[in-house]
């Protein structure tokens, strides 16, 4: 080996590890953000301990960590209908990888349409409002800043139903019970403030807006928030392609199409 | 209309004029017989003109070829190729490690957002200059929100690829177009504030973007294979070494940052 070569390291806050005495690449004891996971996190601790602790820097109350577990209940399987389902189903059913079908999830449960950039977006207006219902009506008043980025743009307000003509049951019952078991400043504001809100935008209120402030309570970034909601998303994903791979092809609809273009139909 | 009737109108059908197959007769494309009309079309035209119905000169078809060409560099160490890498050393699929190295290509140091706001900022700058507005006020106006792109590289301020770039672009007699003289004007100003503020690949793949006539969107979509070709030789390479003969890391390399070893407390 070189040993003019620079020292190439990964820095990290979250993970170290420490080597058995006969192998530096083979691990012996590793710490998550100074705890023990094999020898002691493990048989003690639940998944939303872990979970949360990778995160932030400190392990979550048990009130935190009911929220998160509760949270990711409500968040596990947005449904067959779902667009990010459907699209783990679509790899499901012909056969694809398995880490495919979850990559078709996460790409299209990425977007703004009850996706992670819109609780991504929803936690940056809580962020920038807190709870101050001059400032919420104020900002959704207010189009969105028109910078290009990757994204395209989306014509909804991020955390409500462009779609929906009256709040969810399933929205409405999240809420309820996340504000039960959890008094978090924002969940509680929302649930006081929710049909003002709704009123302000025309538009009931989403899972992904109730994501997005239980994200908040929990001391979240935008980022985390992002990022917990995509991964929380997966295990319905996950079920309900190997599920279509089972059922086959010939059970999943293929639609019908009207091309409106045919060069056949423009034949004389 | 909105809500559920919005819905309706979409439900169990496909309305489009972008193409569709035809099992066992033949495949539309963008309102042309795929195999009677378009089946001699280069892949890149057949691409941009998937992208934009348009069709391109072989000069403008030449520059486009050169711009991905110019760009395919296969360095297992570049981010998004390390991710095609990895794959292959741990023995994932060519499509898991290749599709995943793609979308991290949509970065925002480099790749995707670069490639979006470069050409997003040089559309708007001529607009605005062809209204009366000078570049130096633009320049100015841009830099007090954000930075501009397309100038300046995160590891090396000259960039290699854009003499040659722009040497086929002299040669196909494309080098003339106005983004492209903007973005010259562009660079002598910023280089007078900040001498690492050389045009970068992703502003001058842009300015000949948008002389040819693409939109951002257009652009972004465009260019997100650029960096394919590169991929697949750090993919095979990994491949074909020992499993998890890349970039091994010992416990050692790994320079943790975090808090000091604590006992866990059980949850209650």
């Amino acid at each position: 080996m070189d040993s003019e070569q620079k020292r190439e390291m990964i820095a990290t806050q979250i993970w170290l590890e420490e080597p058995e005495p006969n192998n530096p690449f083979t691990t012996r004891i590793a710490y998550c953000r100074g705890y023990d996971v094999y020898g002691e996190m493990l048989g003690r601790s639940r998944w939303v301990d872990m979970i949360y602790l990778l995160f932030r820097d400190e392990p979550p109350s048990p009130a935190q960590a009911q929220l998160l577990e509760t949270l990711a209940v409500a968040l596990a399987n947005p449904g067959p209908r779902d667009p990010s389902v459907h699209a783990a189903m679509c790899g499901g059913v012909g056969g694809s990888t398995a880490a495919s079908c979850l990559i078709a999830a996460l790409a299209v449960g990425a977007g703004q349409l009850g996706g992670g950039r819109e609780v991504f977006l929803m936690m940056e207006d809580w962020y920038a409002c807190g709870i101050d219902l001059d400032l919420w009506r104020s900002r959704l008043a207010t189009p969105t800043a028109n910078v290009t980025t990757v994204w395209p743009e989306s014509d909804h307000r991020p955390g409500f139903d462009p779609h929906g003509m009256t709040t969810a049951m399933i929205v409405t019952q999240t809420l309820a019970c996340l504000t039960k078991l959890f008094h978090g400043t924002h969940l509680s504001w929302l649930e006081a403030n929710r049909n003002i809100l709704e009123m302000a935008v025309e538009r009931p209120l989403a899972l992904s807006g109730i994501a997005a402030t239980a994200f908040v309570d929990l001391g979240l970034t935008p980022d985390q928030g992002e990022m917990l909601y995509l991964m929380l998303r997966l295990p319905g994903a996950a079920a309900h392609a190997l599920e279509q791979r089972s059922y086959g092809h010939k059970k999943f609809p293929f639609f019908s199409v009207e091309l409106e273009n045919d060069p056949e139909m423009e034949l004389p | 209309m909105n809500g559920p009737q919005f819905l309706k109108q979409y439900v169990g059908q496909l309305k489009t004029r972008m193409g569709a197959c035809f099992p066992g007769q033949r495949a539309v494309f963008r309102g042309h017989d795929l195999h009677t009309d378009l089946r001699h079309m280069d892949w890149i035209e057949l691409y941009v003109y998937g992208i934009t119905g348009r069709h391109f000169s072989p000069e403008q078809l030449r520059l486009l070829h050169g711009m991905w060409v110019y760009t395919s560099y296969p360095d297992a160490r570049i981010w998004n190729n390390r991710v095609a890498a990895l794959a292959g050393s741990v023995r994932s699929t060519p499509a898991l490690g290749l599709s995943a190295a793609l979308a991290v290509s949509e970065a925002v140091i480099y790749g995707g957002q670069s490639y979006v706001r470069a050409i997003d900022f040089l559309i708007q700058a001529r607009r605005r200059i062809q209204h009366g507005a000078k570049v130096l006020d633009i320049i100015k106006n841009e830099i007090k929100d954000r930075r501009i792109y397309g100038f300046g590289r995160p590891l090396n301020s000259q960039d290699e690829r854009n003499p040659w770039l722009m040497s086929l672009a002299k040669e196909l007699n494309l080098d003339g177009g106005p983004h492209v003289r903007l973005a010259g004007e562009v660079e002598v100003i910023l280089l007078s504030k900040n001498k690492k503020l050389r045009m970068n690949y992703a502003g001058l793949m842009a300015a000949f973007a948008a002389d040819i006539g693409f939109s951002a969107r257009e652009f972004q979509t465009f260019v997100f294979p650029a960096f394919l070709a590169g991929m697949p030789p750090c993919f095979i390479e990994a491949a074909e070494r020992a499993e998890g003969a890349l970039f091994p890391l010992t416990c050692a390399d790994v320079l943790y940052e975090g808090r000091a070893k604590r006992d866990w407390i059980t949850s209650p």
